[in-house]
């Protein structure tokens, strides 16, 4: 109907340019946030931070009943060579696994029982639990206790008192042999 | 208070080109008017910006000898605390200025909020200080990490996991943060790029707030508006001069505090490089967070279903600072200074002491007890207080209280012989 670019009254014409000027708003609005993307997703972590996701652990020295920490992805791994009393204890516990903060048994945790494997970061606030070292406090569940807010970890590394919301976690590992992990 | 009269030809030539001394003139000069009767509290905004000027010429300094990476930051600061030519004593200058610069501005809040400094028409020059209030706060938290000491690593892994509380999309803006699994290099690096950026960020909201400030000019102790020139005294020389003095005052402890105690607001953990596998037996924050650290560790119990005490925390903690924001619609009084609120004056003093005691309470272990009584506890109920003193006393203060009659001007307990108490002249306050 209108044969000028600017018909004299709105109506028809109005509509069409609210049209143009959302279309156009809503393609900037788009092509801005594609740009701004990439800038963002460099913050992310970079292939080479990823790319050292793997470690090998040779766990033939650590005795019965003693503990080393690794370092995977900038996170401590407690590797725990666990007594019979340890496992029997983790074990014992199970029965009243759904009670618990973050309900899981013993079995789903370990690999093999004597070799408890896990990230040793406090899942409330990210401390590194004390009870790794021979004289370290281990809390009233005699694995791992938290030094900055007081979370108790059992001897499963389950959460069983305090302000944590979860088990520590288990990495993904295997063994590739009897004496050693691959963590990653 | 005339207009500016330049004498010299070439600053005439350039002023007609380009205004620069009027406007100059305008902002700070015998051009721009303000109350006859601001008190010393009202210092603290100068100094704010002189501070920011020296923690920018002292910043600038720091980098070029700085190292933001993991295996070399912790050394290159003991390099410029022993090798760098006065460069202890930029550090000392860099570190004791941002507490002093805390407590400038900590004292210009509550100035604002003694003298009802928010209220209409001053409510976005409030908004403005309150971005800029959190734009410092994320400046001083990046910075603390740069020379990666225990309390670096460890502060920065504590407040960080924090954001893990967000629902569904916290474990990614945590790594996002990071920019790896944990606390590490990149995320050193992208805090000393932010370091740097942010103090420029406030520069530029400084700008507006001082725009806003000279849209209607300075709030006084009486809290009335100006009424005409007999109100006001141009800012030079009269306000240039009290600055100055001021200035000077502020200068002389913080000489004091450089040189003679350079480390008693610092944390001696600090000078032990980052362990990632050791946590200190106690971390806290620098002491201007404590009554933040107190409000986050406050929540120990879950809200409803989704709410679980880690983002309870968070939400509280940055909650007792966007509450501020609101403060100009929480306080229904129509009287801005506590001088002529009976309740009010007593109320403000009473969160002033709040705030110290959460900050008491964040310097302690939440676990550890004050004569039997768990500092936690003494957290939740000051925290309490806290957000009840927005949400509940000031809304009702604002039916409730009476105010006391307001001077009709500025000048008329002056000018009319009398003292303050001229209450003759005085017109009663009618309750909006
Ligand atoms: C709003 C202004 C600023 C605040 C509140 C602030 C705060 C801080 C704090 C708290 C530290 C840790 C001090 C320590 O224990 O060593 C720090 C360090 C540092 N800041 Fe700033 N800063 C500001 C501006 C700047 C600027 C503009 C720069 C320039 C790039 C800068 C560069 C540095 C550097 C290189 C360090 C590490 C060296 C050191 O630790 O002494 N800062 N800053
Ligand atoms: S970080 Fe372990 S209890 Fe808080």
């Amino acid at each position: 109907m209108a044969e000028t670019a600017n018909p004299p009254h709105g109506g028809e014409g109005e509509t069409r340019r609210d049209f143009l000027y959302l279309t156009a708003g809503f393609m900037s609005a788009v092509g801005a946030g594609i740009a701004v993307w990439p800038f963002l997703d460099s913050m992310n972590p970079s292939a080479d931070v990823l790319a050292l996701a793997e470690v090998e652990v040779d766990i033939s020295p650590i005795a019965e009943g003693q503990a080393v920490t690794v370092m995977w992805q900038g996170k401590p791994i407690f590797i725990r060579h666990r007594t019979k009393g340890e496992i029997e204890a983790a074990e014992a516990a199970d029965a009243d696994a759904a009670d618990m903060i973050d309900p899981e048994t013993d079995e789903a945790r370990v690999e093999k029982p004597e070799w408890l494997v896990m990230v040793g970061v406090c899942t409330h606030l990210g401390c590194v639990p004390k009870g790794q070292r021979a004289g370290d406090p281990r809390g009233e569940y005699g694995g791992w206790l938290c030094p900055c807010h007081g979370s108790h970890y059992d001897t499963s590394g389950r959460i069983r008192k305090g302000p944590a919301p979860k088990n520590l976690p288990v990495p993904p590992y295997v063994f590739l042999d009897d004496t050693t992990i691959k963590i990653g | 208070m005339s207009g500016l009269q330049l004498k010299n030809p070439v600053l005439r030539w350039i002023e007609y080109r380009l205004p620069i001394f009027s406007f100059l003139d305008h902002s700070l000069g015998s051009s721009y008017p303000s109350p006859r009767n601001l008190s010393y509290w009202w210092n603290f905004g100068s100094l704010a910006g002189i501070a920011l000027v020296i923690m920018i010429v002292s910043g600038i300094t720091l980098a070029m000898q700085y190292t933001p990476h993991v295996d070399y930051a912790f050394d290159s600061v003991q390099r410029i605390d022993r090798d760098v030519n006065f460069g202890w004593l930029i550090r000392d200058i860099h570190v004791n200025t941002s507490f002093f610069f805390f407590i400038v501005v900590y004292i210009h809040v509550f100035r604002g909020l003694y003298y009802g400094s928010y209220k209409a028409p001053r409510e976005l020059l409030w908004m403005l200080g309150l971005v800029i209030l959190i734009l410092m706060m994320a400046t001083a938290f990046m910075g603390y990490v740069l020379p990666w000491g225990q309390m670096s690593f460890w502060g920065a892994t504590v407040i960080t996991n924090f954001f893990t509380a967000i629902p569904i999309v916290g474990d990614s803006i945590t790594t996002w943060l990071w920019g790896g699994p944990a606390v590490d290099n990149a995320t050193l690096n992208r805090f000393f790029s932010l370091h740097y950026l942010f103090p420029f960020l406030i520069v530029g909201v400084v700008i507006l707030h001082i725009w806003a400030l000279h849209r209607f000019g300075s709030n006084n102790p009486l809290g009335i508006d100006t009424k005409g020139p007999q109100d006001s005294i141009p800012f030079h020389p009269y306000y240039t001069v009290k600055d100055l003095f001021g200035l000077g005052v502020f200068l002389t402890f913080l000489a004091l505090v450089i040189f003679f105690f350079p480390d008693s607001m610092g944390e001696p953990e600090n000078y032990i490089e980052a362990n990632p596998l050791s946590t200190p037996a106690h971390i806290v924050p620098e002491w201007y967070f404590l009554p933040f650290y107190a409000i986050l560790r406050a929540v120990t119990f879950d809200f409803l279903w989704i709410i679980d005490a880690k983002l309870g925390g968070v939400i509280l903690m940055f909650g007792s600072i966007i509450i501020l924001f609101f403060l100009p619609w929480l306080d229904r009084s129509p009287v801005r200074s506590s001088a002529f609120r009976p309740y009010h004056k007593w109320f403000f003093w009473i969160l002033v002491l709040d705030c110290f005691v959460l900050g008491w309470v964040g310097a302690n272990a939440p676990d550890a007890e004050f004569h039997g009584v768990p500092f936690v506890i003494i957290g939740q109920v000051a925290t309490a207080y806290y957000f009840a003193h927005f949400l509940v006393i000031l809304p009702l203060l604002g039916i409730f209280e009476r105010p006391k009659p307001l001077p009709a001007s500025i000048s008329e307990p002056v000018l009319s012989g009398g003292g303050m108490a001229a209450g003759a002249a005085a017109k009663p306050m009618e309750k909006a």
